[in-house]
């Protein structure tokens, strides 16, 4: 359903990797891996349709990205998306919006439940700390699973054990259910899935 | 439509968490105006013949203040990467953040300026001519501006370089404006003027949006 042929990608003139194809079905979880630098991010990137590609391009379900691509896609980064000014419970509510997703109150509650921030709902998003706020942005997962394709950039960044297992078992039942998944990670972290690829980037 | 309308919301209410960054602006325009009169002097035929200008001027630098923090603070929390990912169209989201920045800014502008006129000694129907021509030129100055925000966005000196940039276009604006006042004060019928900055908000608003896309598809590549 995924589809990169022939992916390059160049940053301030530097080549970070040419040639890459990848496939993704339904099940598939993709592990991106390399040392700082190499491209991991950028290739993220390239996947969700932020940043164009030196060369290559990338298809779902056959055809260039588009808008539609935004509502069967998640994508999180580095940053949190998550606003200082707006609370918790705010900020998760804007998100479901934004990407049109089927929820309501009582998921929204058991999203944040899930991930341990029932206590700070209505707090706004600026006295959080770094894996709150990690948390906070990783709770719209338990309300995805309508959509097919998850795109995680150190996802396990910043957070305890505990919330990386709420993580890697989200995942799980995302790939059970035929989703998809690409995540890079420095961390180990085992998350059962019915296929697994790797793609190494020498950097 | 529900997204522009969703959009536009979560920045009134994030305006409403940080008051302070519409009352600042506000502040600024209405002493900026004020050292005008204080520095010219009392002299009523002097100030009235500049008060259109200066009303203007201290918009455009009011404008000037607010319009780097457009996209800079969705910027920097990863909001404006998501934005870009989600299934609104990136011109409906750049629309959204014009209308809301208008509501915010232009919109007090020209609502505070009649009492500013009042400070220059203009007649009631200047005054009101003022408040019209200010409706009509603000959506320009959010409309340009916003092409320019997302030009300068995560440059260094953004604020400067954002001057520099719109300043000039901003020209037009200030000339018809203005000079809509200053025609009603003489006694002609500033309808030319009226008619010659609805033709400009209607080009900025054609080009203003696009150009902003475009900028904000380059800053986030």
């Amino acid at each position: 359903m995924l589809e990169a042929t022939a992916l390059a990608c160049e940053r301030g003139g530097l080549r970070l990797f040419s040639d890459l194809d990848l496939a993704l079905e339904g099940g598939s979880l993709l592990r991106v891996r390399g040392p700082n630098g190499s491209g991991k991010t950028s290739l993220l990137r390239i996947l969700a349709g932020l940043t164009r590609p030196a060369a290559g391009s990338v298809r779902w379900r056959g055809r260039a990205l588009d808008e539609e691509y935004g509502r069967e896609m998640l994508f999180i980064g580095h940053a949190a998306a998550v606003s200082d000014d707006l609370t918790v419970l705010e900020n998760l509510e804007f998100t479901v919006d934004l990407f049109q997703m089927t929820t309501n109150q009582h998921r929204n509650r058991e999203a944040l439940e899930l991930f341990g921030l029932e206590r700070v709902a209505q707090v706004p998003a600026r006295y959080l700390s770094q894996g709150q706020r990690r948390r906070a942005a990783l709770a719209r997962l338990a309300l995805s699973r309508a959509v097919p394709l998850w795109l995680l950039d150190e996802p396990f960044a910043a957070l305890d054990s505990d919330a990386v297992e709420r993580v890697s078992e989200l995942a799980a039942a995302h790939l059970a259910a035929g989703g998809m998944l690409v995540l890079t990670s420095h961390q180990e972290f085992s998350i059962a899935a019915p296929a697994t690829q790797l793609i190494e980037l020498e950097g | 439509m529900a997204g522009f309308a969703l959009l536009v919301r979560r920045d009134l209410r994030l305006a409403l968490r940080r008051r302070g960054d519409i009352v600042n602006v506000l502040v600024f325009f209405v002493i900026v105006a004020s050292l005008f009169a204080l520095g010219v002097g009392p002299e009523p035929n002097q100030l009235r013949a500049m008060a259109a200008g200066v009303v203007w001027v201290a918009a455009l630098l009011a404008a000037m203040l607010s319009l780097p923090r457009l996209f800079a603070a969705d910027l920097a929390d990863g909001t404006l990467e998501q934005l870009l990912v989600s299934p609104q169209p990136v011109l409906v989201v750049v629309a959204a953040k014009i209308a809301a920045h208008w509501l915010l800014t232009g919109l007090p502008l020209a609502l505070v300026a009649p009492l500013i006129g009042l400070q220059y000694h203009l007649p009631a129907n200047a005054l009101g001519l003022l408040l019209v021509s200010l409706l009509i030129g603000t959506p320009v100055l959010s409309l340009l501006g916003a092409a320019g925000a997302a030009l300068v966005l995560g440059a260094r000196g953004a604020g400067v370089l954002l001057g520099l940039l719109l300043l000039p276009l901003y020209v037009p604006v200030l000339v018809f404006g203005a000079g809509a006042v200053t025609a009603a004060l003489a006694g002609i019928d500033p309808g030319a003027h009226l008619s010659l900055l609805g033709a400009f908000l209607a080009v900025s608003s054609l080009v203003g949006p696009w150009a902003a896309c475009a900028a904000l598809r380059v800053a986030l590549d």
